[in-house]
């Protein structure tokens, strides 16, 4: 079963923090996706740039209008994600859970991926 | 696709594990035996199809991949280490392993393999994958795509198997004989595993798909021939058989899926169905049943109706019966309440599905509310079962089954709103528009 984790990140904490905390926090991000690459749980991932440099596109008065900003104003922005295919929903929050940036502020949303299976209904 | 790729591909897929087998039995090291045939299979991939199939393809394959053995050898310098290594391994006398070109087919060779692929040591990711590279024949980057994972993953679990294997100490041999059983059933859930998974089509070519399905019934037949009388193999690939001799029926020209009830039956592969009755009439006349082997008989009294209207309910229930017995398990429950419904009514199937609510297994799973949603809709129940279908819709992580559960849902609003504006109420544009929009 393949999931998609998707990194909510606090732009605010990530800035507070110290030079040795944020090479600490890679670190760990790196050690996390080597288990996964290890363990043949990682499918893929993406960082995500700033969401400063975000652009929205959104229908206003029939037309799409475009405007700077992301879709949802919040502390916590979507920072990336990772996709694994692991065997229970319960791995996968296993995975989450381990993630430092919940620890510094942000949230993990697992979210299992729709599959083309075409089981006999 | 032409002839002459497809046979390139069929030696290849069959001499892979009987190449790999006395590659094994000689030296010892299944993990660098299987590794050096892999390579070899590239190796006659890239170049049979120029310049022609060898006239011995096994020996062709086992020379390259005992010199690519040799060369790793080699190169590591690891002498020392490759004796300790084959010395533990205590292969087979190596004087009764004949000289490459005039080897006999092992195919107890095929046997120890699967059963090594498949050991219990082994997360059933690393099973399947390398079940089907040394088995199966396929490339790393084959089993990827069908999977729909990079490459680097497969390796890696392929990788991770071969690890388990060697720190289980599992060696390249017959489990003992209390053993065997227990194992055997493990390389049937693994071949069956495949099969499933071949019934989950890639966003690419259906080819992707159909390769898997193949794949898995190529190596229970191969099982088979070796196995013929085993019950329970037989009932694998007569399940397998006439679970895809549906395929073709199975969607509509649009990919939507079409339910058992609705299928076109002319559409149904007829020789598959035939093979698959003689193999489970045969079984089940001869050994004691066992699970697969009961999924294969409710599956052929379906391929015996012609029209879905004959169908032998009553037999299915029976059937569903000693398998739930047998076997527990909510799914053969679920199963077996739709089953009721089509003879006892209705009711009757809802009054079971509410016991398997209960089962925290099923409690939130949607093919618990797709059941319930479709007696409900037999029931006339029809807002229930508008709500049951969404409920299961919402549930479910299969975009086609997502498409005909929201479809079902969208029928029985429409027909609703339709009966109320026949009543003279208005909103049947609305009831248009909302199934419209799905």
């Amino acid at each position: 079963m393949k999931y998609m984790l998707l990194i909510y990140v606090n732009p605010e904490f990530a800035a507070q923090l110290s030079e040795q905390e944020r090479t600490d926090l890679f670190d760990e991000v790196d050690a996390i996706m080597e288990d996964l690459r290890e363990s043949g749980e990682l499918v893929g991932g993406e960082a995500l740039a700033d969401p400063s440099t975000t652009r929205t596109v959104k229908l206003h008065g029939g037309l799409p209008a475009i405007t700077d900003g992301p879709f949802m104003e919040s502390k916590e922005q979507f920072g990336g994600y990772l996709t694994v295919d692991c065997e229970s929903i319960e791995r996968a929050t296993e995975i989450a859970a381990s993630w430092p940036d919940v620890r510094v502020g942000g949230a993990m949303e697992v979210r299992a991926i729709m599959q083309n299976s075409e089981a006999e209904v | 696709m032409t002839n002459q790729p497809e046979t390139v591909a069929d030696t290849l897929h069959a001499s892979a594990p009987l190449v790999l087998g006395r590659l094994v039995a000689r030296h010892g090291q299944f993990d660098a035996c299987e590794d050096a045939v892999q390579e070899a299979l590239l190796a006659a991939a890239a170049q049979w199809p120029q310049k022609g199939v060898p006239d011995n393809p096994r020996a062709w394959l086992l020379t390259v991949a005992g010199r690519r053995l040799t060369d790793w050898w080699r190169s590591e310098r690891a002498r020392r280490d490759r004796e300790a290594a084959v010395m533990a391994y205590e292969p087979e006398s190596a004087a009764v392993v004949p000289a490459p070109g005039d080897e006999p087919p092992s195919s107890d060779d095929t046997l120890k393999l699967l059963f090594l692929c498949c050991h219990p040591a082994l997360t059933a990711p690393s099973q399947v994958a390398l079940t089907l590279r040394a088995v199966g024949g396929l490339t790393t980057a084959q089993i990827a795509r069908a999977f729909l994972v990079p490459e680097a993953t497969m390796a890696q679990r392929i990788s991770r198997g071969k690890q388990r294997i060697k720190a289980a100490g599992a060696r390249f041999a017959m489990p003992p004989p209390d053993e065997r059983a227990d194992r055997l059933r493990a390389v049937l859930q693994v071949l069956y595993l495949i099969f499933n998974e071949g019934n989950t089509a890639s966003s690419g070519p259906h080819l992707l798909r159909n390769d898997l399905t193949t794949e898995a019934i190529r190596l229970v037949r191969a099982l088979h021939g070796l196995l013929p009388d085993d019950g329970e193999v037989s009932g694998l690939l007569a399940l397998m058989l006439l679970t895809d001799s549906h395929r073709a029926a199975r969607t509509n020209a649009h990919g939507a899926l079409v339910p058992l009830a609705e299928q076109d039956r002319t559409r149904w592969n007829r020789t598959a169905i035939a093979e698959g009755i003689t193999l489970i009439t045969d079984a089940l006349s001869s050994f004691p049943p066992g699970p697969y082997q009961l999924q294969a008989a409710i599956a052929a009294v379906h391929a015996e109706a012609t029209d879905p209207k004959d169908t032998d309910w009553p037999q299915i229930i029976a059937l569903y019966r000693v398998l739930s017995h047998l076997a527990p398990n909510p799914m053969i429950t679920l199963n077996q309440a739709a089953a009721i419904a089509m003879v006892d009514g209705p009711e009757a199937g809802l009054d079971l599905l509410k016991q398997l609510s209960k089962d925290e297994r099923m409690a939130g799973h949607h093919r618990l509310a797709a059941v319930r949603a479709h007696l409900l809709e037999m029931a006339g129940d029809h807002r229930a079962a508008n709500e049951a279908y969404q409920e299961a819709a919402r549930r479910t992580t299969s975009i086609p089954e997502q498409r005909y559960l929201e479809a079902r849902a969208a029928r029985l609003t429409t027909r609703q709103v339709t009966f109320n504006s026949a009543l003279g109420g208005s909103g049947g544009a609305e009831g248009d528009q909302a199934a419209g929009s799905r």
